[in-house]
């Protein structure tokens, strides 16, 4: 791998959340409970592109996520940005680097402070990140502040399409329509000058129409910007128009990695088909004839031994249950956990 | 009425009282719903489609009201009914399926008691032990094992209480289910092993579906027949492959370009301009006027018709209604729709 060309590599990347123990539990000294939210996940995420982390609710994606960005401490495994391992960072440095990482969450009303004003909102973090350098290096002096921070903020506005910016500026988010509210949210990720953006289901909540222009404001923004995106979503049809390069999750691995157009192409692990297979399609001459696998996720505190899927997989044998099967680069690029996956190449 | 309609819809009006006057969220709407069908409703959140669906059964709450209409279901005019009659049509021939089957479900009572309580309210003399019966029986068709129906809603997946809340439909053998958004809380599996039942189950109930959803998707996937609300009114109707394959009207035109599709090796997604209107002032003439791409002058003064173009293709668009600028003609609300 070549170190340049990531911005973030993760290297078996594990999360336990305890599960709530009762007296008796402790009483009986048991043995505690582990919801294995994320366990062992390697990936690495590549400069300016859109990177899609894909699976099915429960699947461990937005953990993930959160990892990542480090709202969330692993309990075990390594993130590193630009070569830096985030883990062995002190407070002060780990908010410096965080800089450089903003999240865009699905609910953009639960995102937004209801008692400030949308201007005020997005210009927060220039007040706390932007102004100070500013006002060190001289460029304007403290009694231009406001007028500076306004100035950055219009801007910003006007880029993400909040037009008119200085009528929307002194709104307050419930005056907003949705599609406006999760433009403000964008618009304040982006203030910063961040250099990764995690975009956890930035558009689930909207409609088709909105979505669409929302995805390609995402798009054009982080051509404008040069952002790396960290995109996740249960969405497999919305994923195919951002997404460069995605990884498929399930219970708390990845099944699939690669180049979009790859795996939706000719997918190779057995869930990764049935979920693309799944997706129902807005025309009526293509109904689903395939089967789907039976049953549903099954819960993380006790995953299936060996490969997770196989108790649903079609093409499971005995040793599937037995052996845990690792990443194989079955084609440049492709990366499946499937111990039968040469068959569909 | 001919035979083959199960529910008549006519002229449909629901309002809502806001602290900004009132608001209506079904305009004069009118649809059949055919014995045996599944007919999708679909349309973008507030255009009014699960207000429509609650005002079939007749559920409409508080600051809303159902304003005028008639809905005659199975040769019955339901408005007419007392409150306790319409108890009975509601669970024994008209069910309904929600969105969250967690809030719809009773969180201290077990699959079983959901069951036969509903079996035991609408059948006074069925005996406690064959509706029990019954629901062991029902549940396992619905692919629940038996040793389940003691379990309590919070102990089952999301795929299997929305098999509990289906159950609840079919125990009574309702004619028609309501599907409101009920798919739209699952994964995309257990969303298409839930499609795959239901279209099990209408074979061998007889079951006719009206699916009101925002995912067109699902609509295609399903749906013999598709009816589009935008802003409070049905904008076209129609069978399926028609509708979607060929629309009629430029909202659909524009809803079927921006629906993502996995299928298609296409990467770029048309772009609607605008977001639909407040209903509390709606547009004058067509509602969807300020954001066609193709709109005449007549459109802003007068509301097109909703009127057939093509056989059973509704369409309510100036473009297919011949009309004379100077004299254009009173907007009619079709009768046969």
């Amino acid at each position: 791998m070549n170190q340049t060309d990531n911005i973030i590599e993760v290297y078996n990347l594990k999360k336990y959340f305890p599960l709530r123990e009762s007296f008796l539990d402790n009483l009986l000294s048991r043995e505690r409970q582990y919801v294995r939210a994320v366990d062992g996940v390697s990936f690495s995420i590549r400069r300016g592109e859109v990177f899609g982390l894909v699976g099915e609710s429960g699947s461990g994606k937005t953990t993930v996520g959160r990892l990542v960005l480090r709202l969330e401490e692993p309990t075990e495994g390594e993130i590193l940005m630009d070569g830096v391992n985030l883990g062995q960072l002190g407070d002060k440095e780990l908010r410096r680097e965080r800089r450089r990482m903003q999240a865009i969450f699905q609910d953009p009303f639960a995102s937004l402070n209801p008692r400030m004003t949308i201007g005020d909102g997005i210009g927060h973090g220039v007040r706390i990140h932007l102004i100070q350098d500013m006002i060190a290096s001289g460029e304007i002096n403290r009694g231009e502040v406001n007028t500076k921070v306004r100035a950055i903020v219009e801007d910003m506005m006007e880029r993400v399409g909040l037009t008119p910016a200085g009528f929307l500026y002194d709104k307050f988010p419930h005056q907003l329509s949705g599609g406006q509210r999760q433009r403000a949210v964008i618009a304040r990720a982006l203030i910063t000058t961040p250099e990764l953006v995690l975009a956890d289901e930035p558009i689930a909540m909207a409609d088709v129409s909105v979505r669409v222009l929302l995805l390609d404001l995402m798009i054009r923004l982080q051509r404008e910007f040069n952002l790396t995106y960290l995109y996740i979503t249960h969405d497999l049809a919305t994923a195919k128009y951002i997404c460069e390069r995605i990884a498929i999750m399930y219970l708390g691995r990845i099944v699939e990695i690669g180049a979009l157009p790859k795996v939706y192409g000719k997918p190779l692990h057995p869930y990764t088909q049935a979920l693309l297979e799944a997706v129902p399609v807005p025309d009526p001459e293509f109904r689903r004839q395939a089967p789907m696998p039976k049953g549903e996720i099954p819960d993380a505190i006790n995953p299936p031994s060996g490969c997770r899927f196989h108790p649903r997989c079609p093409i499971a044998r005995e040793n599937c249950a037995a052996d845990e099967p690792e990443l194989r680069e079955l084609e440049p690029g492709h990366f499946v956990a499937c111990h039968y996956s040469e068959q569909f190449l | 009425m001919p035979a083959d309609v199960l529910y008549r819809v006519r002229n449909l009006s629901v309002d809502y009282n806001t602290r900004f006057g009132p608001l209506t969220a079904a305009d004069r709407v009118s649809l059949d719903i055919h014995r045996g069908e599944v007919l999708g409703l679909v349309g973008e959140s507030g255009c009014g489609k699960s207000t429509l669906g609650k005002a079939l059964m007749r559920m409409v709450q508080p600051p809303g009201y159902i304003t005028s209409g008639e809905l005659w279901f199975d040769g019955q005019d339901l408005m007419t009914l007392s409150d306790r009659q319409m108890r009975d049509v509601r669970g024994r021939r008209i069910a309904m399926v929600f969105q969250d089957p967690m809030t719809s479900l009773n969180p201290v009572q077990s699959i079983l008691d959901h069951i036969t309580e509903t079996i035991l309210t609408h059948e006074k003399q069925t005996k406690i032990k064959d509706a029990e019966a019954r629901a062991a029986e029902l549940v396992d068709r619905l692919g629940i094992t038996a040793r389940r129906l003691d379990d309590y809603p919070h102990q089952l997946s999301g795929g299997m209480r929305q098999r509990v809340m289906i159950s609840l439909a079919l125990t009574l053998q309702a004619d028609l289910v309501i599907a409101d958004e009920a798919t739209t809380s699952l994964d995309v599996i257990v969303e298409a092993q839930f499609l795959d039942m239901l279209r099990a189950l209408r074979q061998e109930f007889n079951l006719t579906i009206l699916l009101i959803t925002h995912n067109i998707g699902v609509v295609a996937e399903l749906s013999d027949r598709v009816a589009v609300m935008y802003a409070a009114k049905l904008v076209e109707l129609g069978d399926v492959r028609e509708v979607f394959g060929n629309p009629q009207h430029p909202y659909t035109q524009g809803l079927m370009k921006s629906v993502p599709n996995i299928k298609l090796q296409d990467y770029e997604l048309y772009k609607m301009e605008g977001s639909p209107p407040d209903l509390i002032v709606p547009p004058a003439g067509c509602r969807f006027h300020p954001r066609c791409p193709h709109v005449m002058e007549i459109c802003s003064q007068h509301e097109p018709g909703f009127l057939s173009h093509q056989p059973d293709h509704y369409t309510a668009c100036w473009i297919y209604d011949p009309h004379d600028e100077a004299l254009p003609r009173q907007a009619v609300t079709s009768d046969q729709a």
